[in-house]
């Protein structure tokens, strides 16, 4: 086999002194699928970011059609010939189609004007190579996000790349729209580009990869054919457990055994859909309880959360409080309800930045702690003051803007937000990543107490440890479904990993 | 720290406390009683537009139509001055709270941009005001007590139009800083998605703001009428860029979430101010400016007040 398309090796990086890659490998042949997974953290965008000129590497090797190289720019990068396709889209949505594909690289007329007529050939040429059947007249933003989507891969393989990078391609695409992607990727394959593909969903891996690389911890652990792995193979590695191991944790107890009722019951979800993401939700939260909620990524975690929450419509299914059926149709609704939920992603959906730590802490109180709409300040400075101490909120004075805080400390004001209003229900995705320990361990008491004095709690987290000594029940999510629930005390991390693998074990 | 004072509002009472300064050592009668309450008694209409301004503004909107609409509103005021002030202000004010709510309606409503919506409203309040006035001034009748709110004044000095003013502020003021419409005001300015999360009722307080600054930019033509006895059809052009101009110099970003009523009232006086001290300048004869240049003058004053607040260290404002 002669030399690959693209080797690096032994790649570091390091951000103000926290290396993000300790040793990063990666090789991917001319013509040829490639994957990169990892779980979150693992380096597995730094690296990425390293190959599209984007961050500089500190060490290491990157030879490029087999002469070293150093990229220094996103756009030395596509110059030799390695293009992304963003996540979100970085062409111009009200031009034509043909404008796009050929923006930046128009041909031109003798007189130096542009070619419409070369460049509309040209643009019939590539949606011809790909089987897209469009107007090439009509403006990009007209068309699905799939069309769109592919257009940008045209105008990439148009451009003579020989390495295209896909990231997430599918997070906004339905199955049909994936399937026309998947032809496309394999049409690229044929004409002998090689595509980087990187995906959360490791189905889709399977379907459309040669090959694999697996990051953990900052370092590359493997890379493979994937014909030669299993999924359970993949996930062990990812998670750096040997698959046999995995194997033998799921041949003990899996089902759950009859314990101790919980409280009575919250919130009941069955067969909960709102679409592609979340395909059937059965979920029942009980006063006291701590459930879980395990699953890899892209397994419909937040989806799940979502839709309890009241920011996603239901397509199919139903919810059930206190034995009868509800319909929460926005977050005020779920609020009302007694729901609560700490989001995942503290900046876009958590904080109010330029709001005080008091203000921020007492949003969703609001409507408790006005009489005709005037704030009781004294009574909201009280309340604030309790959960500064209670919680340990590590600020100058509440009136601090938010964004000055530690994000463990943020994360502090927003957990105190949803408990200042007592809820029933607490739904919290992953309440303690990005926080350092010592909050971590806090958030953590801060949650159990809540329990004791009858709260139910929705846990989502990718960390094994947190589910498994804090959880009542660990319910896992496969593919948008639950799948299986497990009973504490007695989870291993292999039984709750073999649960979370058993679609590819099987 | 009280909420007048905050430190990323200095920079505009600084400044204002210069020119006055200025003012006052340079000109003979800029301190005197006639200066101030003529001063006050003009700017009291650029207060309280600027006011309502800044609460559209804090929920990361804007309010184009304010200027149009007070003229509107002028004209509606100078047509019932007969019935008297206590039908003809409360006219006015209708005439821009019904502007407001077309442009609520289209905003909170129909998700419209702000800036689309306000400007159709603009559009239209002009047409309105052109239509009901046959295109010329509306004398306002001199015999009603209508004229008594623009020109008398307490105690010889402060206009009455100042006092309604203030109590606009005031009012604006204590919204903001003391009910939950107010936070919700800049929370959807600050974290729309946020905002709506946390169950905060999200359309109605986008549908105050815009009432609200209706309502402002009806009492400012009330005024206006008021003021100078006539109904203005043609008055108010540009308007609403100074009012914009003053909440940006108070300190409120134009992308919402923060801002001060105190400071944008101080905004609006010291652009006031600004013009005010160009006439005294006038007044000296040492050189001549006219209207067109002393518009120039204002712009890079506005340049140097924000520069200023950039350097006086507001982090979200590089952003």
């Amino acid at each position: 086999m002669t030399e690959p398309l693209l080797q690096m090796t032994g790649i570091t990086k390091a951000f103000g002194g926290v290396p993000a890659l300790a040793e990063g490998n990666l090789s991917i042949l001319a013509g040829e699928v490639h994957s990169v997974v990892g779980q979150n953290g693992a380096g597995k965008s730094t690296l990425i970011k390293i190959l599209t000129g984007v961050y500089r590497r500190d060490g290491g090797t990157v030879r490029w059609q087999g002469r070293e190289v150093d990229l220094r720019s996103p756009r030395e990068a596509q110059a030799a010939g390695i293009a992304t396709i963003y996540q979100e889209l970085t062409l111009v949505p009200q031009r034509t189609v043909i404008e796009n594909i050929v923006l930046g690289y128009e041909p031109k007329t003798r007189f130096g004007m542009i070619d419409w007529k070369a460049a509309e050939a040209r643009t019939r040429a590539v949606l011809d190579r790909f089987g897209i059947d469009i107007d090439p007249h009509r403006p990009l933003g007209s068309f699905p996000t799939a069309i769109q989507q592919l257009v940008a891969i045209g105008r990439a393989a148009s451009m003579e790349a020989k390495l295209l990078i896909m990231d997430e391609p599918t997070s906004s695409l339905d199955e049909r729209e994936v399937g026309v992607l998947f032809g496309v990727i394999r049409a690229l394959k044929a004409q002998g580009t090689s595509v980087l593909y990187i995906s959360h969903f490791l189905d889709e891996i399977f379907d459309v990869c040669d090959g694999v690389t697996t990051l953990r911890d900052g370092r590359t652990v493997g890379s493979a054919r994937v014909a030669e792995l299993t999924k359970l193979d993949l996930i062990a590695l990812m998670l750096g457990r040997s698959a046999e191991d995995i194997r033998r944790a799921g041949m003990t107890e899996l089902a759950g055994s009859a314990r101790a009722a919980g409280g009575e019951t919250v919130l009941a979800a069955e067969g909960l859909t709102t679409g592609r993401r979340l395909r059937h939700l059965d979920l029942t939260l009980r006063a006291g309880e701590i459930v879980g909620l395990a699953g890899l990524l892209g397994s419909g975690r937040t989806e799940a959360a979502r839709a309890l929450f009241g920011m996603d419509r239901p397509t199919g299914g139903a919810l059930r409080m206190g034995g009868k059926a509800v319909s929460l149709s926005n977050p005020r609704a779920a609020i009302a309800a007694g729901l609560a939920f700490l989001t995942e992603d503290r900046k876009t959906e958590g904080i109010i930045p330029d709001l005080s730590v008091r203000e921020n802490l007492t949003l969703a109180l609001l409507p408790r702690l006005s009489r005709m709409g005037v704030v009781d300040e004294a009574r909201e400075r009280r309340i604030v003051e309790g959960f500064i101490k209670a919680i340990g909120i590590k600020a100058a004075h509440m009136d601090q803007p938010i964004r000055e805080l530690s994000g463990g400390n943020q994360q502090k004001v927003l957990l105190g937000r949803w408990l200042a209003i007592e809820p029933k229900l607490l739904i919290l995705d992953e309440p303690t990543r990005g926080v350092d320990v010592g909050a971590k361990r806090e958030i953590q008491a801060i949650i159990r107490q809540r329990v004791e004095q009858g709260c139910a709690v929705l846990l989502i987290s990718s960390e094994f440890e947190e589910l498994i000594e804090g959880a009542h029940d660990i319910v896992v999510m496969q593919d948008g479904r639950t799948t299986t629930r497990l009973s504490n005390p007695g989870v291993t991390e292999d039984q709750l990993i073999h649960a979370m693998a058993a679609g590819g074990a099987a | 720290m009280p909420g007048v004072l905050r430190q990323g509002h200095l920079s505009v009472w600084v400044a204002l406390a210069v020119l006055i300064l200025f003012g006052v050592l340079r000109y003979d009668n800029f301190a005197s009683a006639y200066n101030l309450s003529s001063f006050l008694g003009y700017n009291s209409m650029f207060v309280v537009i600027s006011v309502g301004m800044c609460l559209v503004i804090m929920t990361g909107g804007i309010d184009l139509s304010v200027g149009t609409v007070a003229a509107l509103a002028s004209v509606v005021a100078a047509m019932l001055s007969p019935q008297g002030l206590i039908v003809a202000l409360p006219g006015g004010v209708a005439a821009g709270l019904l502007a407001g709510a077309l442009n609520a309606g289209m905003i909170a409503g129909l998700r419209l941009p702000p800036f689309m919506a306000t400007l159709a409203t603009m559009l239209a309040a002009k047409g309105a005001a052109l239509s009901l006035s046959d295109n010329r001034t509306v004398p306002v009748d001199w015999a009603s007590d209508f004229t008594a709110l623009g020109m008398n004044k307490v105690a010889n000095l402060l206009p009455w139009t100042i006092l309604v003013a203030l109590v606009v502020v005031v009012f604006a003021w204590v919204v903001v800083q003391r009910t939950s419409l107010g936070r919700t005001v800049l929370a959807i300015g600050g974290n729309a998605e946020a905002a709506h999360l946390m169950g905060l009722k999200t359309r109605r307080a986008e549908v105050f703001v815009y009432l609200f600054s209706g309502a402002c930019a009806g009492l400012a033509g009330v005024f206006l009428a008021s003021g100078y006895g006539a109904g203005q059809p043609l008055e108010g052009a540009g308007w609403e860029l100074a009012a914009i101009a003053a909440v940006v110099v108070g300190g409120t970003l134009l992308t919402g979430g923060m801002g001060s009523v105190p400071a944008t009232v101080a905004g609006a006086l010291l652009f006031g101010l600004v013009f005010n001290l160009l006439n005294f300048e006038n007044g000296r004869g040492t050189f001549s400016l006219s209207a067109d240049w002393q518009s120039v003058i204002r712009g890079l004053f506005l340049l140097i007040v924000i520069l200023l607040q950039a350097r006086l260290g507001r982090p979200a404002l590089k952003s």
